[in-house]
C-alpha cells in the first residue's frame, strides 16, 4: 500500500464522524434503490437496453459528435471541443472573460472537478458561486467532493450548521434541516441572478436536436443557467445519445438507481440560447465537448467504462467506499467506478491501490444501471500494473514463487507440510499472533491447521 | 437416483485451504457425493486454483496453473469443488484466461461446463437431500463469488433444511462482503477489518450457535474475527453440517 494512500485510508477510519456520515447518506440510498426497484418490474430489461445504448453510442462517438455538433450550432449555441482538461478549461475561461464574467454561477457537475475548473476560475480571477447546496457547503468548507451525486455526503448536518453560521449573512436561527436549506436558498438566490455565466456540465447531450439534459433535485441548474447572459456547457463525449426517448431510457434507470426516486425533481433540456420569442434565456450558449482520455479508454479496454452515467450506486453499495467514504480514493470520482477512471484520468503511479483496494465481491456490477463489468475492468488494471511492474517487488516474488511451486505437486506437498509444521509452532486451535501473517492477526484470530494435510491423509487411504 | 443408473465419477477439486488448514472438509464432501451416488476421486496432482494469482494480475502465472490444473481435471463426468470462489475459477474465470488460444479455450470450456460448487451439484444437479441430524440454529453468509458468479444461493439452504434438528436464523446483510477477497485481507488489512468488524456484529445480532459458509477463506475470515472479539458463535462449513460432521470441533477448536 502507498504511503498516501494509507495515511488517507488511515485518517478515514479513525474518523467516527466520517463513518456515520457516509452510513445516513448511504446506507438510505442503498434501502431506497431496493424498494425502487423492486416497483420497476421492467428493471432487468431496462438495464439491457441502457447498456446497448451506450454502447452503440460509445462505438459511434464520430458519427454521434458530428449529428449534435450540427444539431447544437443550428439551433445557436457554440461547440468547442477539448482534448485534455487543461483545453477544456481554457476555452472555458476564454468565453468568460470575452463575456467580461466577473462571477459564474456553477451548476454541478463532476466533469467541472474533472478537469479543475474551480481552481481554473480561481486563477483567472473569476468569482465562483456553487449553487448546489452539497456543492455550496464543499465550497464553504473548501473541500473537494467525497461523492457524485451528494458531494458533501462526509458532512454532518451539524458541520454543516457551523459552516453556515460562519458564512451567511442571514444563517438559520433554529437548528433544523428546513431553516438550514432556508439559509442557504437566501444566499443563493442573490448569487445565482448576479452572475454574469452559468456553467453546467451534462446529464445527456441529445444528438439528433443538439439539446443538452441536466438533471438536479433542487432547481439550481435552471436557475443558474438561464439568467445569465452566457450559458457555458462541458461535457464528456460519452454523454452522447441518439434522442430523447433514448436519454429518457437512461433517466428511468439514473434516478432510481441513485436516489431511489422515480424521477429527479428538475430534468431540463436545454436547446441553445434564447429565441427571438423566448421571455427569457441566456444571450449565448457554448457546449465543451471534453475528451480528457476517453478515447483512449475506449481503445485500451475499457470501453464498457463510458457507459456509466454517474448514479452512484456502485459506491453506496461497496463495503470499502462504505468504510473510507470518497476522499480516501484521491481522484475526482471515488467508490469502485473511481477505482476505474482515476488510474485512467490520473496516471497509475498515483492511484496504483484503488483497483487493489477492493474484494472484487461483485456488488457494484450487480447493482450497476447500465450493467458495467466493474471487477473484470478492475482486474484489468491489476494486469496491467502486474505486466509494467509497478505491484512491490516482494508481492511479485511471492506469487511468481508460490506459483511456480503450485505447479509441481510434489514440491507442493513438502511446503504444505513445511508451513503446516511452522504455523503450528505458534498454537493449536486458534493463534493469536504470526510473524508471517500479521496483517491477518493483527486483527482476527488464525485457525491452526491440522497436523497432516487433506492430501496427506487421503493418500495414506483415509476416507 | 434411479437403481441401477450408473454412478458419476466426480473428480473432487479439495481447494489449497481445505488442503492446508481444514481437511475435515474434504472428507465430509467425499462423504456427501458417496451419499448422493457418486464415486470420488481425488486427482492427486492438485494444489491450487490459481486464484491469488488471478486476483493480483499475474495472467501468465495464472493460465500456467490453469493449464495443469485443466490437464489433471479432464476426463471426469463432474469436478465438485468445496467453495464458491475456486468453483468459479474455474467456471467463470479459466475460459477468460483462453480468450486466444482456441484450443486450450476448447478444453477450459469443457472442464468449465461440468465443474460445481459442491451444494449446487448436490442439489441441483444429483437433486440429493441429506438425511443428516444436528440440534442447534445456524445462520449462513452467502459468499460473494459463489454468489453473484454462480448463483449459489438456494441450494445449501435446500440441503441444511433437512438437516434434522437444525433451523436456519437470518442474518442481517447475509450478502455482504466478509471482507476477506483473497489477498486484500492482507493488503488492506485495516479496511478488511472494518468490514469484518460490521459483519461479526450481523453474525452475533443473528442470534444463532452456528455460523456456516461454503468458503473456507471467508469462514476464516469471520470466525477469526467473532473469535477476537470473544463471541460464542461458532463456524463450519455447511457441507460438514450437510454430510453429519457438524457435531466434531469448529474451525479454530484443536481437533
Amino acid at each position: 500500500m502507498s504511503a498516501a494512500f494509507s495515511k488517507r485510508v488511515d485518517a478515514a477510519l479513525a474518523d467516527p464522524i466520517l463513518k456515520i456520515a457516509v452510513e445516513r447518506t448511504a446506507g438510505t440510498a442503498e434501502a431506497k434503490r431496493a424498494i425502487a426497484v423492486d416497483a420497476f418490474a421492467q428493471f432487468e430489461d431496462a438495464r439491457t437496453r441502457a447498456a446497448a445504448i451506450k454502447d452503440h453510442v460509445v462505438a459511434h462517438l464520430g458519427y454521434y459528435l458530428e449529428q449534435f455538433e450540427a444539431a447544437a450550432t443550428s439551433a445557436g449555441a457554440h461547440v468547442h471541443y477539448a482534448r485534455t482538461a487543461d483545453e477544456a478549461c481554457a476555452i472555458v475561461i476564454g468565453i468568460c472573460k470575452a463575456a467580461g464574467a466577473r462571477t459564474v454561477a456553477r451548476s454541478k457537475s463532476m466533469m467541472g472537478e474533472e478537469i479543475g475548473l474551480p481552481h481554473a476560475l480561481a486563477e483567472a480571477g473569476i468569482g465562483r458561486v456553487e449553487t448546489d447546496l452539497a456543492e455550496h457547503i464543499i465550497q464553504l468548507a473548501d473541500e473537494r467532493p467525497s461523492h457524485i451525486v451528494w458531494p458533501a455526503m462526509h458532512k454532518t448536518s451539524e458541520q454543516v450548521s457551523a459552516l453556515f453560521k460562519q458564512h451567511h449573512a442571514l444563517p438559520h436561527s433554529e437548528e433544523t434541516i428546513p431553516a438550514m436549506a432556508e439559509s442557504a436558498r437566501r444566499h443563493l438566490r442573490q448569487g445565482m441572478l448576479g452572475a454574469d455565466v452559468g456553467i453546467s456540465g451534462a446529464n445527456f447531450l441529445i444528438a439528433d436536436s443538439g439539446a443538452v439534459c441536466t438533471v438536479t433535485n433542487e432547481g439550481n441548474a435552471e436557475l443558474s443557467l438561464v439568467p445569465p447572459r452566457v450559458h457555458i456547457v462541458t461535457a464528456g463525449i460519452e454523454k452522447l445519445v441518439p434522442s430523447m426517448g433514448h436519454a429518457v431510457q437512461l433517466l428511468r434507470l439514473l434516478a432510481r438507481s441513485a436516489t431511489g426516486a422515480t424521477l429527479t425533481q428538475y430534468t431540463t433540456f436545454y436547446t441553445g440560447p434564447k429565441r427571438a420569442a423566448d421571455p427569457d434565456g441566456p444571450d449565448a450558449m457554448h457546449i465543451v465537448l471534453i475528451d480528457n482520455g476517453r478515447s483512449a479508454m475506449r481503445e485500451d479496454g475499457l470501453a464498457e467504462m463510458l457507459r456509466c452515467i454517474r448514479c452512484g450506486a456502485c459506491m453506496n453499495h461497496c463495503v470499502v467506499f462504505r468504510q473510507i467514504g470518497g476522499h480516501a480514493y484521491g481522484g475526482t470520482y471515488p467508490g469502485p467506478m473511481g477505482a476505474v477512471l482515476t488510474p485512467a484520468l490520473d496516471g497509475r503511479a498515483a492511484s496504483r491501490d484503488l483497483p487493489n483496494a477492493c474484494t472484487l465481491n461483485g456488488k457494484c456490477q450487480e447493482v450497476c444501471p447500465v450493467k458495467i463489468p466493474l471487477p473484470t475492468l478492475l482486474r484489468g488494471w491489476r494486469e496491467k500494473s502486474w505486466r509494467e511492474g509497478l505491484e512491490p517487488a516482494t508481492m511479485r516474488q511471492g506469487i511468481a514463487a508460490w506459483a511456480w511451486v503450485a505447479q509441481r505437486p510434489r514440491l507442493y506437498r513438502l511446503a504444505v507440510r513445511a508451513a503446516i509444521f511452522a504455523i503450528r509452532r505458534f498454537g493449536r486451535g486458534w493463534i493469536t499472533a504470526l510473524p508471517l501473517a500479521a496483517g491477518w492477526t493483527a486483527h482476527r484470530d488464525l485457525p491452526a491447521p491440522d497436523a497432516e494435510s487433506f492430501m496427506s491423509r487421503y493418500a495414506r487411504g483415509e476416507r | 437416483m434411479t437403481l441401477g443408473a450408473p454412478r458419476p465419477r466426480v473428480a473432487l477439486f479439495v481447494t489449497c485451504l481445505v488442503d492446508l488448514i481444514r481437511p475435515r472438509i474434504g472428507f465430509a464432501a467425499i462423504r456427501a457425493l458417496e451419499a448422493a451416488g457418486c464415486a470420488v476421486v481425488v486427482p492427486a496432482g492438485q494444489t491450487c486454483c490459481g486464484q491469488p494469482a488471478l486476483n493480483s494480475g499475474a495472467r501468465a502465472e495464472a493460465t500456467a496453473i490453469a493449464r495443469r490444473t485443466i490437464a489433471l481435471l479432464e476426463g471426469h463426468d463432474a469436478v465438485v469443488v468445496p467453495s464458491g470462489s475456486c468453483a468459479a475459477t474455474i467456471r467463470v474465470h479459466y475460459p477468460e484466461l483462453f480468450e486466444h488460444d482456441p484450443e486450450w479455450l476448447a478444453r477450459a470450456e469443457a472442464v468449465a461446463a461440468h465443474t460445481y460448487e459442491i451444494m449446487a451439484y448436490l442439489d441441483e444437479v444429483r437433486g440429493w437431500r441429506p438425511d443428516t441430524a444436528l440440534s442447534g440454529t445456524a445462520t449462513y453468509h452467502d459468499s460473494c463469488s459463489g454468489l453473484r458468479e454462480l448463483g449459489i444461493k438456494a441450494q445449501p439452504r435446500r440441503l441444511l433444511n433437512h438437516v434434522e434438528g437444525l433451523s436456519l436464523m437470518p442474518l442481517k446483510g447475509a450478502e455482504t462482503c466478509c471482507g476477506f477477497g483473497g489477498t486484500f485481507c492482507v493488503k488492506y488489512p485495516a479496511i478488511s477489518n472494518a468490514i469484518a468488524t460490521e459483519k461479526a456484529a450481523a453474525i452475533d445480532a443473528s442470534g444463532a450457535d452456528l455460523l456456516l459458509a461454503g468458503d473456507l477463506g471467508c469462514l476464516m475470515n469471520m470466525a477469526g474475527k467473532l473469535h477476537r472479539e470473544g463471541s460464542p458463535v461458532r463456524a463450519f462449513h455447511a457441507i460438514e453440517v450437510i454430510a453429519g460432521m457438524g457435531d466434531g470441533p469448529a474451525i479454530g477448536e484443536a481437533s
